[in-house]
């Protein structure tokens, strides 16, 4: 159990957005967070980041959604979802009642749909918008406006002048120089940046010789892509000022530290929660106790340690 | 209901086949409360390969025991480590997870085929109404250990065999027209692979006699959350690991 002196210690800011603990989950993964009720006190993690929702109701694709590959998964839900109206008349009041902060991660088809989205979350009980520029899963939008440092700041800009709430921008790895991005957005006004979102990939059945995944390519999460996104947080941390979500295969407390040393502020366990739902709780005790065992008052003293400059 | 995330204790296991086993695991919370056609998702290491974890129907509970069956083919990697476990070896269960069969009625016919007979074992041990009997879809006489397993649970066990080493030769929906004419069925529950399962709801369909279906589909989470094996319903997506498994026939569209 985290006790009082471990929550002191792992207490953070992030952007406008304080946290008990420096653990959320990246959205997809956790549902709205109620899904996992039975096995993780809500209260006890730092953010829940829910499902991506968009304005519109949303079916996703078709033909099989998710396959195991080496370490990890590839997944093309393609954003199936209730849209924003359904969130924030059912599930809403629901996460209000967790002493929890709640990220919404977004996603639409044009600048103008982040806006409008943007605006109708700017409610009580939303604590921070994710823009999600980065789906590989979707015909429209997506992952366009994440490879592209203009499109990716036109989303930031109608976003941030339509809400009060704290705006990260999640950047998608499947560009050749993610720190040209990231620049973008944090010029454009976004608060945080949260990364990696997951790598495009594929996988082939060789008896049916046709691609497994019904949208033929999807996304790479777990272990397999945790590499990859330290590396990127690291490259990030050095290019920008505001603080970045580092997430992309965390499966254990010593997974999440590196990510913290990498220049991150707060982390999310994704695919992980598919193995251990109790994940996004007990990851914190682990890292608290990392935090007293190396006499660290906070988990802010050691963000961005493994940098070249410290 | 409540679900668990627990570590049970393998208490042995057996072949049934040359491919198929059935393990004893002793999990009290799990025991004490899975339903017939509920299921439980299995990990065997804390590895990241295999990395998801694993469905299986529930198969049969001892409750007394603290203790339920898993039957299961040899196919994958998560299975082939299930194979190696012995008696005392520990195995992480998350469950019982989704919605099992409605047992408000009398008389039923269940239809399983290969491992999908397994779930359906457990509903007939566990059904109030009258009369359970059994229609067995198997490749092959090496599988006809099934009839044994139903033998005590159900009234009558009909086989089919793809290739007429025993039985019916043919698949289930040979035998099944007669079946449903003479049996006074109140209620046909299947739970096989998809083709088989679309050429019986096809069959029972026009009989007006309720069905229903258990589906399988690839799994990511096996919460609800994760949207990977949703399928179509009237009006709404479902998720067939908290909608599902067990659908009533025209309950879902696509499938």
């Amino acid at each position: 159990m985290v006790n009082a002196e471990m929550m002191k210690r792992l207490s953070v800011k992030v952007a406008g957005l304080s946290m008990k603990t420096p653990v959320t989950t990246a959205s997809g993964t956790f549902g709205f967070g109620l899904e996992f009720a039975d096995f993780v006190d809500l209260n006890q993690i730092g953010a829940i980041t829910v499902k991506g929702t968009t304005l519109k109701p949303r079916p996703g694709n078709q033909g099989q959604r998710i396959v195991e590959t080496p370490s990890g998964i590839l997944n093309c839900v393609g954003l199936e979802n209730p849209g924003v109206e359904v969130f924030l008349k059912e599930t809403l009041p629901k996460l209000k009642q967790y002493d929890t902060r709640v990220i919404v991660n977004i996603d639409g088809d044009s600048a103008d749909e982040y806006g409008e989205l943007a605006a109708m979350l700017d409610v009580d009980g939303v604590d921070a918008i994710e823009l999600n520029i980065s789906c590989p899963n979707v015909a429209q939008g997506g992952l366009a406006f994440g490879t592209s440092c203009t499109a990716a700041a036109e989303v930031v800009k109608a976003a941030r002048a339509r809400t009060h709430k704290t705006v990260i921008t999640k950047l998608s790895p499947n560009v050749t120089d993610i720190t040209e991005i990231a620049r973008a957005v944090e010029a454009a006004g976004s608060d945080a940046i949260s990364l990696i979102n997951t790598l495009v990939g594929m996988k082939i059945d060789i008896h049916t010789r046709r691609p497994v995944l019904g949208n033929t390519m999807g996304g790479l999460s777990g272990p397999a892509v945790r590499p990859v996104a330290v590396r990127m947080v690291y490259q990030v941390a050095q290019a920008v000022r505001i603080p970045i979500i580092g997430m992309g295969g965390i499966a254990s407390w010593e997974d999440a530290i590196e990510f913290f040393l990498a220049g991150a502020s707060a982390v999310a366990v994704g695919t992980a929660n598919f193995q251990d739902p109790r994940l996004a709780q007990t990851i914190s005790e682990g890292i608290a106790s990392y935090l007293i065992e190396n006499h660290f008052d906070s988990i802010q003293d050691l963000v961005g340690l493994a940098l070249p400059d410290r | 209901m409540t679900k668990y995330l627990v570590d049970g204790t393998i208490l042995g296991q057996r072949s049934l086949s040359p491919d198929i086993r059935v393990m004893e695991i002793k999990a009290p919370e799990i025991a004490k409360t899975a339903e017939p056609g509920q299921f439980v998702t299995i990990k065997t290491n804390h590895l990241s390969v295999p990395l998801l974890r694993r469905p299986f129907g529930v198969a049969g509970v001892d409750r007394e025991k603290g203790s339920f069956l898993l039957i299961y083919r040899v196919v994958g990697e998560t299975t082939h480590l299930m194979e190696t476990l012995k008696e005392g070896d520990s195995i992480s269960i998350l469950g019982p997870l989704g919605h099992g069969f409605d047992r408000t009625h009398k008389n039923a016919l269940l239809i399983g085929g290969g491992v999908g007979l397994a779930p359906l074992h457990f509903l007939a041990a566990d059904y109030p109404g009258a009369q359970v009997d059994v229609l067995i879809g198997a490749r092959t006489a090496k599988e006809l250990f099934w009839t044994e397993l139903f033998r005590d649970k159900t009234r009558r066990q009909i086989e089919t065999t793809d290739d007429g080493t025993w039985g019916i030769k043919g698949m289930v929906t040979t035998p099944l027209p007669e079946l449903l004419k003479e049996g006074q069925y109140d209620c046909v529950y299947v739970c096989g692979p998809s083709p088989m399962m679309r050429a019986v709801v096809d069959i029972v369909r026009p009989t007006g006699i309720p069905c229903q279906i258990s589906l399988e589909k690839y799994m990511g989470c096996g919460l609800g959350a994760c949207l990977s094996c949703t399928c179509s319903g009237i009006g709404r997506r479902v998720k067939v690991c908290k909608d599902g498994p067990v659908f009533w026939a025209g309950e879902v569209t696509a499938w």
